[in-house]
């Protein structure tokens, strides 16, 4: 997109920018409100608080340098707005540190509600590839983070621990019982239909 | 009366990357008189802002299945992350106030002849040392006050917010981890920027490396503003990791350097009741390892045995 930015048409470049000549207005008569049920239900029950006052956003250190606005995408989310809210890369720039939770005067827990949209858009495939990388480690090693080389034990030899912690890294079983809640869950298959949509 | 136990959750990041703060806690417990259980079998907590953020009953109920193994011996839980903390204390508070939530979980349980029953409570070290241990049994063992040595504090978030379900410490001028962080000796440095997220949780440092790391270099440029310090010390092994590792990725993709020896409270603690560093390896950080290089001992105030 390019804008000639003379004297004469800087302003009006700026009006088109922000107004509904360069993207149509969603026009809502009756916001459909299956999205903020689903999202009360899981685990963001205070969403209806919100008054739009925007002290999440004033809080939010990821919101100082991104694009990512907790009051726009609680708004959007009022207003039904699902596919939008889902499908924005900056719903997964929430560090979830909880401040605006802290600070919201209306209690809506806007953390609490971001963690609910993403189960949402988890739930409908969005989930990137890195995360999805991420849940499959605790599948496989019942860690995130797991004593995945030699050199990780070699260090716990040297600050006088022994090599293999008495965690998951050390029993074979417990791992096994995370991939049966994980089967139990459907969360195994979260994972697997995303590996198919990228191929 | 017997001895105080507690069962101690390792998590992913202190047992495999940062092992040092597993050492350091068992010899500050061991000294303090108060028993660490091994939890055999504990798995990822899992992390809240990741698996939380996929599907909360699968997070909920992984999570219960590392209360079940406490549950099943009757001590409580602690641990020296705030995520691990976050995961465990909230799916037990969680579990606690919603039947919804309890009866979904115990379900996926019974595939594993597990059930949660919700009777541990979960402390992470901090708490456990400020309310279950208290600052005058901690303040006795001091044999090498750090005296002199500057000391900027990281908090970080999970183990004190939300604050009006956690009621751990006011969130917004939190005083609990400075008083046992003061307790060593070293002297607190106030600045701006103290409280804000080091920029990992929330399953951001996964996605998007860079965009965490400017969190963490807003941190210390307000640090090195406010006249910069000796050490950073934080009660989490991922603000930890953050905050040293995060050093040599800065210098990696905005050329900027940093040093600043990034120490979790335990091994502050470690270092104040008279342990050498190499005891419990503090020298073995990742920030270290990678630029092959050794924590200030000068600033620290210590001769290193190396």
């Amino acid at each position: 997109m390019y804008f000639s930015m003379n004297s004469t048409t800087s302003l009006l470049s700026v009006l088109i920018l922000t107004s509904t000549e360069e993207k149509s207005a969603i026009i809502i008569d009756t916001p459909d409100d299956s999205f903020v049920q689903m999202i009360k239900k899981t685990g963001g029950p205070n969403i209806q608080n919100c008054y739009q006052c925007g002290t999440c956003s004033g809080s939010c250190p990821a919101g100082a340098r991104t694009n990512y606005l907790v009051r726009g995408i609680i708004r959007k989310a009022l207003l039904g707005l699902k596919e939008q809210c889902i499908s924005s890369p900056e719903l997964w720039y929430c560090t979830t540190c909880y401040t605006c939770t802290d600070r919201c005067p209306q209690d809506v827990m806007p953390t609490d509600v971001i963690k609910a949209i993403r189960n949402v858009a988890v739930a409908e495939g969005y989930m990137l590839v890195p995360h999805q990388k991420t849940a499959l480690k605790v599948l496989e090693a019942g860690h995130a983070v797991p004593l995945d080389s030699e050199n990780w034990q070699n260090l716990r030899e040297k600050v006088g621990l022994e090599r293999v912690p008495p965690n998951a890294s050390r029993y074979p079983e417990a791992i096994e019982e995370i991939r049966k809640i994980a089967k139990k869950t459907g969360f195994d298959k979260l994972i697997e239909e995303k590996e198919e949509k990228e191929e | 009366m017997a001895k105080k136990s507690f069962y101690h959750f390792l998590g992913c990041i202190i047992p495999h990357r940062y092992p040092s703060i597993e050492s350091a806690a068992k010899l500050v417990f061991k000294d303090l008189g108060v028993g660490l259980l091994d939890m055999e079998g504990a798995s990822c907590c899992p992390a809240p802002g990741v698996f939380g953020s996929f599907d909360r009953v699968t997070w909920a109920t992984i999570a219960a299945r590392n209360l079940t193994i406490a549950e099943a011996g009757g001590h409580p839980i602690t641990t020296g992350c705030n995520g691990c903390f976050a995961s465990l204390w909230d799916a037990n508070h969680e579990m606690k106030h919603d039947d919804e939530l309890r009866d979904a979980v115990n379900e996926n349980l019974a595939e594993i002849d597990r059930e949660f029953k919700g009777s541990i409570e979960v402390w992470h070290y901090v708490d456990a040392l400020y309310s279950q241990i208290g600052l005058e049994k901690i303040r006795e063992h001091i044999t090498r006050p750090l005296k002199g040595v500057r000391m900027a504090l990281h908090p970080g978030c999970h183990w004190m917010r939300p604050k009006q379900i956690k009621k751990k410490d006011d969130s917004e001028r939190p005083h609990i981890f400075r008083d046992i962080c003061e307790t060593s000796g070293a002297e607190y440095v106030p600045y701006k920027d103290e409280l804000i997220c080091c920029g990992a949780g929330g399953a951001v440092r996964t996605a998007d490396v860079k965009l965490a790391l400017e969190f963490t270099k807003q941190k210390f440029d307000s640090l090195l503003e406010a006249g910069g310090a000796d050490i950073i010390v934080t009660p989490c092994p991922f603000c930890e990791l953050q905050l040293d590792m995060g050093q040599v990725e800065i210098q990696k993709h905005f050329e900027a350097e940093y040093h600043f020896d990034v120490l979790h409270v335990m091994e502050l603690l470690a270092l104040s009741f008279g342990h050498e560093p190499e005891e419990f390896g503090l020298a073995t950080h990742l920030q270290y390892m990678q630029r092959k290089n050794q924590p200030n001992w000068e600033r620290l105030g210590i001769e290193a045995k190396t």
